[in-house]
């Protein structure tokens, strides 16, 4: 019980990223493993917002009285994670585009019937 | 035999993992330099949410750099596209009335779409005051013309005007930066008043900044999203 108390977070993230690497590394659909690249990108997003909490603490904004300093947590993982999941969108998009590029050139979605591409 | 490999290479990260991760614990207090960022965020910003500090002012150039990222991400798909939309588009006229969307969906849809403007410039306007800013907002606008495109598959958005808001979202933050380098000599530095904390008008250029990159990063998205749809048009 405590060993999950104390680490489920990074049980969870860690989880997530093992998951999407062995989407990645196993699966020869290309949209498989795409969705294997984005497991690892919220894996990844969950693992630094987690390091930044403190038990205890609420959210950095001081729009009440009585926050203050001491009981918020780390500001900064939340302000990179903010616009890394955003462009995470963006990036799926653009790696779900080209394999639609890559679909019509092969008409197939496989890597293993792709000519010139071998594991 | 790849599975078995595979396995290997993912039971060495996890190893990594444990062993790195067993040493930083979990929901203790181990910030060193945001102590700095709560403690000083809002005079020396004005913003109550540090958050938002962090991104616009103290890290404002990174954050620069991660818009042009989404840019990059958004031009490129359009050019992975692009040659597909002009054969797709003779072919849609021929296509019968049958693919319509159900007329609930459709009302539904005209009846949320304004609502969900307002909620996302509402998010990206208070960013400075309250949990949200620009990439929420407008990943909320971008979501309400996404239920747009679904209920009306036939029609799209006039990609002139969008393009015309989204460049000169781009750069109004970079001529805010640019007036930063003017008047107090760094780049993106704070140059308006600071105001009162926790009012509407306060944090300098943190809320123009911040309604900027909500256009920007919505219309950006619709873009990526009129670029996929296009296709299926």
């Amino acid at each position: 019980m405590n060993l999950i108390y104390n680490w489920m977070y990074y049980i969870a993230s860690g989880g997530l990223i093992l998951i999407g690497l062995y989407i990645v590394l196993v699966k020869t659909n290309l949209i498989k493993i795409v969705i294997g690249l984005h497991f690892i990108n919220t894996g990844v997003n969950i693992l630094l917002i987690c390091i930044g909490y403190i038990r205890g603490r609420t959210a950095p904004i001081f729009s009440k009285p009585g926050i203050n300093p001491t009981n918020v947590v780390d500001p900064v993982p939340q302000a990179l994670v903010l616009t890394a999941i955003v462009i995470g969108v963006a990036v799926l998009a653009l790696a779900l585009s080209i394999v639609i590029k890559v679909y019509e050139h092969n008409k197939t979605l496989s890597v293993d019937q792709i000519k010139g591409l071998k594991w | 035999m790849r599975r078995i490999i595979s396995l290997i290479i993912l039971a060495i990260i996890a190893v990594g993992f444990i062993l790195t991760f067993s040493q930083i614990p979990f929901g203790k207090d181990k910030i060193d330099v945001a102590n700095y960022y709560i403690k000083k965020g809002i005079e020396e910003t004005g913003a109550v949410n540090i958050v938002t500090s962090v991104v616009l002012n103290y890290r404002g150039f990174d954050t620069l750099g991660e818009v042009t990222v989404l840019f990059i991400a958004a031009l490129g798909l359009g050019a992975v596209l692009f040659v597909e939309r002009k054969v797709q588009k003779n072919a849609s006229n021929s296509e019968d009335e049958s693919k319509r969307a159900s007329l609930i969906l459709r009302t539904g849809s005209n009846l949320l779409f304004p609502l969900i403007l307002l909620f996302g410039a509402y998010v990206f306007v208070h960013g400075h005051l309250t949990p949200g800013g620009g990439f929420q907002g407008g990943a909320i606008i971008a979501s309400g013309f996404l239920l747009m495109y679904l209920a009306f598959p036939k029609q799209s958005i006039d990609k002139k005007s969008s393009s015309v808001v989204e460049s000169l979202s781009g750069l109004v933050f970079v001529g805010i930066g640019l007036l930063g380098l003017i008047f107090s000599g760094y780049f993106l530095t704070n140059f308006l008043p600071k105001g009162i904390p926790n009012t509407l008008f306060s944090a300098g250029i943190i809320p123009i900044i911040y309604v900027a990159v909500g256009l920007k990063v919505g219309f950006e998205l619709t873009g990526i999203i009129d670029d996929l749809m296009g296709r299926s048009r």
